[in-house]
């Protein structure tokens, strides 16, 4: 079932002259995980505030082309009821904090808060979410005094705690050191396989090439390359886009170079890794 | 000496929460440091001892032999430029190249020489086609460039960059390496605080390694991701060359793709 279809989608912000969107087409299946790469400024931010409505709800500008979300045109959306169908965690997590919380608790029981969700289920799902995201230790912290990382968790947390089908999520590991990263990665795993559709943006390509279903990758506002992670991150000429490939993909083809019998490409570490105990016979 | 100093510090947040033990690190004038660990290990509150944003509850920082606790953090900036984590936190004019050039003002600088550190700093940092703009209205990623612009162009000693790699593209971090090479030319130091262990391998040969407060290690890029006792007690991770390299059983403390090319070119 799709859950997302854009047909032809255009955008550009009020008062500015070029689309920052052009000619976008695909349809996003429910329950997948989609990795969304690119350049910075290429509109993959942009295209996040599409996906979750803000465009046309609070970005207003010129949209042209279909919006369909769960087949329903986005215009005709309720957005108080959009904004719990679609989660979205922010780029940068000092923005998301919300500045007026105390502890770390009320924060992330915020967004509950403002749905009217009875205080029994709000404690529960709160308490679920801290131990999902191993954030005990800080839950009577002030969230403006934590650290960048723990930011970044504790917005996630309260994203979560939502419970939405949907969530889009921009560069949520950002801040994050290497463990905490792999924990994010294993976390938004598990909610794909709870059945939530995943849109995730995200430089760190080792772990997209580890997770992601499918790859979409943006260049200048278009869909420059799309598909199965496999194909899309082994493409050699998303370097001259400025794109980052896997440290696997790149070690692939050297070996490639030095062992003519190598004929598939790896993008993770386990495949790159079982191709020279194949091949090279470490 | 021409160096920033840390001896013996202890750091305390007013509350009474310890945030740093017993720091000792020194960091002389041309040197490249990475300073990698865990979040809420202290590196943060570490590099704000360096520039006097923060100031020992014992032990002393020195720069360039001066003891920051008998200066304003105003005195020590003159030496140490810091880089703020989040870029928000150290914007506030209308557009980018006020915003550069603002402290120069201040500094009472002439024209002719804040144009030339303006120019050198928006070269170093690509920010070329920005800087009509309100830098709230630039690109994310690229605002951390504005802020980087803004402390190169002070012209310091020492530059303190707070996780210059978060959310950089390919680009980005090229730009960076390239900024890294060219202020160690000019003799500046450059400590950079990084998750991004590729960028530590690829740019740096000494690494400051950070756990619960502490110091615990000091020593080549090489050396501490083959320690294992780094990576366990400070959770950091070998780039994934190292680690492709680990679990194959291949001896030699490969990091570097072209390392692991070599060696399997012999079997």
């Amino acid at each position: 079932m799709n859950c997302i279809t854009l047909k032809d989608v255009s955008y550009k912000y009020p008062y500015t002259e070029d689309f920052v969107l052009a000619n976008i087409n695909y349809q996003f299946e429910k329950g997948k995980f989609y990795g969304i790469i690119g350049p910075n400024g290429s509109g993959k931010t942009t295209f996040c505030n599409l996906l979750r409505g803000m465009i046309p709800h609070f970005f207003h500008g010129d949209l042209s082309g279909d919006v369909l979300i769960e087949g329903q045109d986005v215009r005709d959306w309720n957005s108080d009821l959009l904004s719990t169908k679609i989660g979205y965690i922010f780029q940068n997590p000092f923005t998301q904090i919300s500045g007026i919380k105390e502890t770390v608790f009320e924060e992330i029981a915020l967004g509950l808060e403002n749905l009217g969700v009875e205080k029994e289920e709000l404690i529960e799902r709160v308490v679920e979410v801290v131990k999902l995201l191993k954030l005990e230790k800080l839950i009577k912290k002030n969230p403006n005094n934590l650290s960048g990382g723990q930011k970044q968790r504790v917005a996630f947390a309260s994203i979560i705690a939502m419970n939405s089908d949907i969530l889009v999520i921009d560069e949520p590991t950002s801040q994050l050191d290497p463990e905490s990263t792999d924990e994010i990665f294993k976390i938004i795993n598990l909610l794909k396989e709870q059945g939530k559709t995943i849109f995730l943006v995200e430089h760190k390509i080792d772990l997209i090439a580890e997770y992601a279903d499918e790859v979409i990758v943006l260049n200048q506002g278009q869909i420059a390359r799309s598909g199965l992670t496999a194909d899309v991150l082994s493409d050699l000429s998303l370097l001259q886009m400025g794109v980052t490939l896997p440290q696997a993909t790149l070690l692939s083809y050297d070996l490639q170079k030095i062992d003519k019998a190598i004929d598939t490409i790896s993008i993770t570490k386990s495949q790159v890794k079982d191709q020279i105990m194949k091949r090279v016979g470490v | 000496m021409e160096a920033i100093e840390l001896k013996n510090v202890t750091f305390a947040y007013p509350d009474g929460h310890v945030a740093n033990e017993e720091l000792n690190l020194v960091i002389r004038k041309g040197e490249r440091v990475a300073i990698v660990g865990q979040n809420g290990a202290g590196k943060t509150t570490a590099v704000k001892l360096m520039n006097g944003l923060n100031k020992p509850t014992s032990g002393d920082v020195l720069v360039n032999g001066i003891n920051t606790k008998n200066q304003t953090t105003a005195q020590i900036s003159a030496y140490v430029g810091y880089v703020f984590q989040n870029p928000d936190d150290q914007i506030f004019n209308s557009n980018v190249q006020k915003e550069i050039e603002y402290m120069l003002h201040y500094l009472k600088l002439d024209q002719q020489e804040i144009e030339r550190r303006v120019s050198r700093a928006v070269e170093l940092t690509g920010i070329e086609g920005y800087l009509h703009m309100n830098p709230f209205d630039v690109p994310y990623s690229i605002r951390r460039f504005v802020t980087i612009a803004m402390v190169l162009a002070l012209e310091t000693p020492y530059i303190i960059l707070d996780e210059p790699t978060a959310g950089q593209d390919l680009i980005g971090i090229k730009t960076l390496s390239n900024l890294l090479d060219r202020l160690q030319e000019e003799g500046k130091s450059v400590i950079t605080i990084t998750h991004d262990m590729e960028f530590v391998a690829d740019n740096f040969t000494r690494v400051v390694t950070m756990a619960n407060k502490r110091i615990i290690s000091d020593d080549s890029a090489r050396n501490t991701f083959w320690s294992k006792e780094i990576i366990t007690e400070a959770r950091i991770k070998k780039p994934q060359i190292g680690e492709v390299a680990e679990e194959l059983g291949l001896k030699g403390n490969i990091i570097f793709r072209h390392e692991l090319v070599e060696l399997l070119k012999k079997y």
